[in-house]
């Protein structure tokens, strides 16, 4: 999950401009940290050699240097936003080969649910997506705010219940990757993990008929309703997608958001507890 | 009867809150049952709780935020010791359980620990800095430090009482909507905040008046010390950022006990508005945190370099920009919700041009020990390692305030790391600084040198061994608020962070036999001048601890650093006022039992509105109105020293000045 080893282009871009502002701003931090050690250890107390200027208070020339400094460099710094928050905006097409495969997630409490809608199928908890092929993914939530994050694809965004956020990635290389939630969403919060199957382009097309194939649950709003309840799951599901337009049902809220927890009757202890979700 | 109260409230199948609990519980009710026995309870009443006093206030404040310290200081060692453990199990602490030690972690270190630590320290200091004997509202004065206790107080009745908050120290909906969290925890967030908020509140509006209206002859904006403008520019903020605070809180308040949609899923309620309206408080908060710490460091600085604050008019423009940026910057908080490139770019600037005037404040304090002679004291360490330490956290807060940066380190524990990098290395270094540098003015004698260096050394070095790599775990992708992980390379970094806390703890260890030894010892760290370390503004002109009216006579002022000038003078004179002043008599506000009880008051008000006992609301609110409306309707507010006391009391300190001049003089 090393942020500095990035899988994809998105990553790698935003860890370029990480490493180059930790740069810029150490260029002028490291001569400061020193300058104090400097300054403190000179003008100790013990020092006669130093110079004494007790009333020493003021300097344009020093005042116009102090405001300078850092001004310029949050001058560059502000360039390196503005640009970075431009090109790298979430929402802004990835280019590829191939066509966009299209994702829509739902963070429900607490697993992932990833809606492939071209391919009528879903899965929960692992996300299997071509090599170098553009993924156009659309987030949302069933119940409380989580954040979707796969640290080495880059860029963290929230999903929110009622809203649609956008996120545009590409992996490069097969293998496997971790995700995770990146908000805190109640007991199961740490569990929210998912793994990334970043498979060869043609090898997608197998994945995609032999989970159709495996899949014995079929994915429509009574089965989605089952799945919105409070769980970990245990072992990784995979869906007939039936209702194409499920995601957005649950976007603009026409399927009621999650549960939340089991009520008892103990008004001073109403919730049950997760031990019966894992 | 009693509400959706009833013993399952009591965790009696969780050991770790009840022991906790007991173990408080005995230890007040030994404090109580000590004060009574040893018949202290009557001037604990007279002098302490019903005092108006800004200097007493001022003490129970860092007191107060003293105690909650070790509170939240005991969930941060529970937490790093949960994360070095459950690596591929469940750890000690279950999610429910680690759930509420996080969020109550946060919510007591920023509103019960920090919050009070620099309003103390403001309210002991500021009225004496500024020459003047008392602030513009005391008994207002008093009435905010006791709700600032019912928070408190609330906060921690919910370890033995129900539960708390499972939702961060800021409880975004839906999450903590009664959907999702039908118990009690939020509701005792709610609630403690709401009361505390208000005592907040009346603080900030009291300082603010004391700065603008209150001062002595001479003290022009321009001439009052650096804290002074950092307690304005604080307050300030406080005024126009703790109603919203307040209004939003209300709002989650209506959506869990009568329905309304605010911030719910269901029937157009919008958490964005939550989102926005919470960092609109919460942002300018970290600031209402940093500024009285910078004021505090400025004044230390200055003092241990034995010269005038480097650039004084720049370090007031720096404060001042601070203070309104801080209101524009709040959308970096979520840069990661879908805003577009151009609302995300403008924040993210925005947020990196506060960094302009801190970085100007830094080079100011490094140019005011350029050509000093510098003492290495206590608070001069505790200014030395901020600087350092804080420029770190600066550069990893500008790192966040670039939005391609934060979409790799949001809610990372490098977030995690750099809050806790600008908190503990600013504002608790800062508290520190001024906890030592006052202390003899509060009580007359110093706290002990090599135990505080001690104390120093371990949480700076504890510090950077619990915080560093907390930063390293963020780069390999940990999210923050994991009760347990499967990821092996995260481990090693978190047991590194836990041997950081252990290291912190010694140094707490330290903190403790300081103040101990230091009263034990008092006799010999005893100051009988007032000016234990040859100060520069007026708090050091007059006797320690100061007498209940400050100054026999209200210093007549020239210019800045007004007490030095006075020492210079005096010195260049050889000999200290060459003729006793003129006393006259002194009026003072009364003592007042308005502040405790209306906070006994409120405290039944907020605990029988979480568990819904609605007769015992309204006997609290009844209580509470009736306690202001006979303060309101008091005939005698305040009493006179006739001017033979105050000479008296006058003459013993200046004795002792004159002694110190003429031994100055004779070198």
């Amino acid at each position: 999950m090393n942020i500095l080893d990035p899988q994809g282009p998105i990553a790698a871009a935003e860890k370029t401009i990480l490493i180059d502002s930790i740069g810029i701003m150490l260029a002028i931090v490291l001569p400061t940290i020193v300058a104090i050690f400097a300054f403190a250890y000179w003008f100790r107390q013990s020092n006669t050699r130093a110079q004494y200027l007790p009333n020493w208070e003021y300097s344009g020339r020093i005042e116009l240097v102090v405001w300078s400094i850092p001004t310029l460099t949050i001058i560059l710094l502000g360039g390196v936003a503005w640009i970075g928050a431009h090109q790298l905006d979430p929402a802004r097409p990835v280019e590829g080969t191939g066509s966009p495969i299209r994702i829509q997630v739902v963070s429900l409490d607490w697993k992932w649910l990833f809606i492939y809608p071209d391919q009528h199928i879903a899965t929960v908890n692992t996300l299997t997506v071509p090599v170098g092929a553009p993924l156009r993914l659309e987030l949302t939530s069933a119940s409380v705010m989580n954040a979707f994050f796969v640290p080495q694809l880059g860029s963290l965004i929230y999903t929110m219940n009622g809203m649609v956020t956008h996120l545009e990635l590409r992996a490069d290389n097969e293998g496997t990757l971790q995700g995770l939630s990146g908000h805190f969403s109640g007991d199961g919060f740490p569990d929210m993990l998912f793994d990334v199957n970043v498979v060869s382009a043609l090898s997608f097309p197998d994945w995609v008929a032999s989970t159709a194939r495996g899949a014995n649950q079929v994915l429509n709003a009574e089965s989605y309703q089952k799945l919105a309840q409070q769980s970990v799951p245990k072992d990784k599901m995979t869906f007939r997608l039936d209702d194409s337009r499920l995601f957005d049902a649950i976007a603009t809220q026409k399927l009621p958001p999650g549960p939340g927890p089991q009520l008892t009757d103990n008004l001073a202890k109403p919730e049950s507890g997760t031990a019966n979700v894992r | 009867m009693f509400g959706k109260l009833s013993w399952a409230a009591v965790p009696l199948d969780q050991p770790i809150p009840l022991i906790a609990g007991a173990v408080v519980l005995v230890a007040i009710l030994a404090v109580v049952v000590w004060v009574i026995v040893a018949g202290h309870l009557p001037y604990l009443w007279r002098e302490w709780i019903t005092s108006v006093d800004h200097k007493r206030i001022g003490v129970m404040y860092v007191l107060l935020a003293s105690v909650m310290l070790l509170r939240g200081f005991s969930d941060a060692i529970m937490m790093r010791a949960q994360q070095a453990v459950a690596f591929h199990s469940q750890g000690f602490l279950p999610p429910e359980h680690y759930n509420q030690i996080f969020s109550a972690h946060g919510t007591i270190m920023i509103f019960f620990v920090a919050m009070p630590f620099v309003i103390g320290l403001m309210n002991l200091v500021v009225p004496l800095q500024l020459g003047v004997r008392d602030v513009a509202f005391p008994t207002l004065n008093s009435v905010g430090f006791w709700l600032t206790a019912t928070g408190a107080l609330l906060v921690n009745v919910s370890l033995v009482v129900g539960e708390f908050a499972r939702t961060g120290w800021l409880p975004y909906p839906p999450l903590s909507e009664l959907t999702y969290s039908p118990g009690v925890g939020v509701d005792y967030y709610l609630w403690s905040l709401e009361i505390s908020g208000v005592g907040t509140l009346v603080a900030g509006i009291n300082l603010v008046t004391t700065v603008l209206k209150i001062r002595t002859k001479g003290m022009s904006y321009l001439r009052m010390p650096m804290f002074c403008w950092t307690t304005l520019a604080s307050n300030l903020l406080i005024i126009a950022a703790f109603p919203i605070l307040t209004a939003t809180l209300a709002m989650l308040i209506l959506d869990r006990y009568l329905g309304f949609h605010f911030f719910t899923n269901e029937a157009g309620g919008n958490v964005m508005m939550f989102m926005n309206l919470i960092w609109a408080w919460g942002h300018p908060e970290v600031y209402i945190l940093i500024l009285p710490a910078f004021g505090i460091f400025s004044e230390v600085v200055s003092t241990f370099s034995g010269k005038p604050l480097f650039g004084y008019r720049s370090m007031v423009l720096a404060t001042m920009a601070i203070c309104i940026i801080s209101f524009m910057v709040w959308l970096h908080h979520f840069f990661t919700m879908g805003a577009g490139p151009n609302v995300n770019a403008i924040f993210g600037i925005a947020s990196m041009i506060i960094a302009v005037p801190t970085g100007v404040k830094i080079y100011n304090w490094l140019f005011t020990m350029y050509g000093g002679r510098i003492r290495f004291t206590t608070p001069m360490m505790w200014s030395i390692g901020f600087m350092v330490t804080f420029i770190i956290g600066g550069l990893t807060g500008v790192l966040v305030a670039v939005p391609p940066a934060d979409f790799l380190l949001h809610n990372s524990l490098f977030l995690v790391a750099h809050f806790h990098n600008v908190i503990i290395g600013g504002v608790l270094f800062g508290a520190f600084a001024g906890y030592t540098y006052w202390f003899p003015k509060a009580f007359g004698f110093r706290l002990h040198e090599g135990l505080g260096k001690a104390a120093f050394w371990c949480w700076l070095i504890g510090f950077y061994v619990a915080f560093m790599p907390l930063y390293a775990a963020g780069f390999l992708g940990m999210t923050r608020r994991m009760q347990h992980y499967d990821v092996p390379e995260w481990r090693p970094w978190l047991i590194v962070a836990g041997v950081g806390a252990v290291i912190i703890t010694i140094g707490i260890i330290f903190q403790v036999a300081q103040l101990v030894i230091s009263i034990r010892d008092r006799e010999k760290l005893r100051d009988l001048t007032g000016d234990p370390w040859d100060g520069r503004s007026l708090e050091w002109a007059t006797a320690s601890p100061p007498p209940v009216f400050n100054f026999a006579v209200l210093p007549n002022i020239t210019g800045e650093d007004a007490y030095w000038a006075m020492k210079a003078k005096a010195k260049a004179r050889g000999q200290a006022e060459p003729k006793e002043p003129d006393y006259e008599p002194i009026e003072l506000p009364r003592n007042s039992p308005t502040g405790f009880v209306c906070a006994f008051f409120a405290t039944v008000m907020g605990f029988a509105l979480i568990w819904h006992i609605w007769w015992m609301v309204i006997a609290g609110f009844i209580g509470a109105f009736a306690t202001f409306v006979a303060f309101a309707w008091r005939d005698h507010d305040e009493y006179e020293i006739p001017a033979d006391e105050v000479a008296r009391i006058d003459r013993i300190n200046l004795a002792e000045r004159r002694n110190l001049v003429t031994a100055a003089g004779s070198v």
